[in-house]
């Protein structure tokens, strides 16, 4: 069984963001980057999935410009066996990330593709479902336990109202929720192996898909301030104020 | 040009959240309709038809529909949103996901998370977490939106035409079978539209201290919260999480107990309209955004404000 992993480059979770001056996005250069925090939850379930004995090859898969590489080389590291690379410049839209990814699928035949349920860049929410859909293979996702057993999987979802288990076969598109697993940390001997691994690169231009944006961009801006308020003495005082002055008690 | 809700329920009770996304839907066009899929939910499809702005409700009733199945709900709404200009859902964990493959199936790139309606192609939403605002206009001849609900009044349902119309479904994709679902259950109000939101950090130190702040709640008839410190160490369960990765939260008053304040943290939360912050540490991030800031120790902190409480209450009875 073969396992399919996106992962996204994106800016360091730990990195407070600046907005441009001129309204045109968010500061990327000399921003410190890595893999987006759900997608190395997804790595590391691939990993468990295969040392469990239940696959026995690991792809992972970004789109992205040439830095890509290095996401890829750091799920590598992690332990998976070998990188496709689908190299753009461009910030594409999962819509067509997710039509990438299928073509990318159809080719190697995974039986489960991996994701991170959300990107903390554009925290849009859609890839899995939307190649779940093209795919027309059944989605699994905001997965926090993922179980194999024999052509299904039962995964539990995690959902505003608690948790909600299904039953899916295989193969299928799981997003992964960031209670799955503690990712773990690549060792120095398995980064240096990682560098000898193959990653197989194709121009996204060569796929025969329509990557243009469908959503205009029109301006980024930082979101209103809020004023820091003030310290109460005890909570006496914090008591008076909040019946008082806030009126909200 | 008309506006299809999907709505959210579990075949008893409407959703907030599809109220909250009706309004925002009538900051668009004044003409709604909204489609519930469900199994016997004829009254709660009668119920939303009796919002004002909703002329009409589609339902779709079948067994198979009684679990919101991603798969078996995506034909449904794609088989009429060709007569839609734009298709709308909460974007909760039920919106965000049957949405996308709705999106992908009619070759449309869909705007997720919306907060402000500018016109009926451009929209603002929240990237990285909410600490930027992307003002954005979709170019697609349907627009297809997930709205966050807390950012809209929910509407009425009261003044409507009360119009329902049964649709067929035979459509059950087959490769999804529902198991079961395990739901939080608590006497308080729900997290996400509770008014008075209390919620503990790592500062609790363990599961059992949790009831100092129950007990708080139970006093301002408040909703439990935590951070997502105090769920990965398991002091209480992933549905009390508030942040980016939990649920989005805009209560009148947030009362924030040993949350340091990360950035994670924030973005469930800083568009409280009060927000309270109790923290020993006086360097804490979480006091920058806090009207009312209050350097103690929980632990001595809690109890007064109990009994504080207590005798707020005599005073009025």
């Amino acid at each position: 069984m073969k396992l399919l992993v996106t992962v996204k480059r994106v800016i360091d979770y730990n990195v407070q963001i600046r907005v441009k001056a001129d309204g045109s996005g968010v500061e990327k250069d000399n921003v410190k980057m890595s893999m987006n925090p759900p997608d190395e939850n997804a790595v590391e379930e691939a990993l468990r999935i295969k040392e469990a004995g239940k696959a026995d090859e690991i792809i992972i898969l970004s789109i992205g410009n040439d830095k890509a590489q290095e996401t890829i080389r750091t799920g590598l590291a992690m332990g998976a066996d070998r990188g496709i690379h689908i190299k753009t410049d461009n910030d594409l839209e999962p819509l067509a990330i997710s039509k990438i990814i299928s073509k990318v699928a159809e080719e190697e035949k995974p039986s489960v593709i991996l994701m991170g349920k959300q990107a903390i860049d554009d925290d849009c929410n859609q890839t899995g479902q939307m190649t779940s859909a093209l795919l027309n293979w059944p989605q699994a996702t905001f997965a926090s336990k993922i179980e194999i057993d024999g052509q299904n999987a039962i995964v539990t979802r995690e959902i505003d109202e608690g948790l909600e288990r299904i039953k899916v076969s295989i193969p299928f598109v799981a997003s992964c929720d960031l209670r799955l697993n503690e990712p773990r940390y690549a060792s120095l001997p398995n980064i240096m192996k990682a560098k000898k691994k193959p990653i197989d690169t194709k121009d996204a231009s060569s796929l025969g898909i329509n990557i243009e944006p469908r959503i205009e961009q029109i301006k980024v801006e930082e979101p209103p301030v809020r004023q820091k308020g003030i310290m109460v003495s005890d909570v006496a005082e914090l008591v008076q104020k909040l019946k008082h002055e806030a009126k909200v008690i | 040009m008309t506006i299809l809700v999907l709505a959210e329920h579990n075949n008893i009770d409407i959703k907030s959240s599809t109220l909250n996304t009706i309004s925002a839907a009538s900051q668009i066009d004044q003409d709604i309709h909204v489609l519930v899929t469900g199994y016997q939910c004829e009254e709660l499809a009668k119920d939303i038809s009796k919002c004002e702005k909703v002329s009409k409700v589609y339902l779709a009733n079948n067994e198979k529909l009684k679990n919101p199945i991603a798969e078996n709900i995506e034909p449904i709404v794609v088989s009429l949103a060709n007569n839609y200009s734009h298709i709308m859902a909460p974007a909760t964990t039920f919106g965000k996901n049957i949405f996308p493959r709705i999106a992908v199936k009619l070759d449309i790139a869909q705007v997720s998370d919306v907060i402000k309606i500018i016109s009926s192609d451009t929209f603002m939403r929240p990237i990285y977490a909410g600490n930027a605002i992307a003002t954005v206009k979709s170019n697609d001849n349907i627009k297809v939106v997930t709205v966050r609900p807390t950012s809209f009044d929910p509407v009425e349902t009261s003044g409507g035409k009360e119009q329902v119309e049964n649709i067929s479904f035979d459509n059950d994709s087959g490769s999804v079978e529902f198991i079961d679902r395990e739901e939080s259950q608590s006497e308080r109000p729900e997290l996400s539209t509770a008014r008075v939101v209390i919620s503990g950090g790592r500062g609790l130190q363990n599961a059992e201290n949790f009831k100092l702040l129950n007990e708080i709640a139970d006093k301002l008839n408040a909703a439990v919260g935590a951070s997502r410190a105090a769920v990965d160490a398991g002091y209480v369960s992933n549905d009390y999480q508030v942040g980016q990765t939990g649920k989005v939260v805009v209560p009148d008053l947030y009362i924030a107990v040993g949350i340091s304040g990360a950035i994670q943290h924030l973005a469930g939360m800083k568009e409280s309209k009060v927000i309270v912050a109790i923290n020993k540490d006086e360097e804490a991030p979480i006091f920058n955004v806090a009207d009312y800031g209050l350097n103690a120790d929980l632990f001595e902190a809690l109890p007064q404000l109990s009994s504080e409480l207590d005798k707020l209450n005599t005073i009025q009875q």
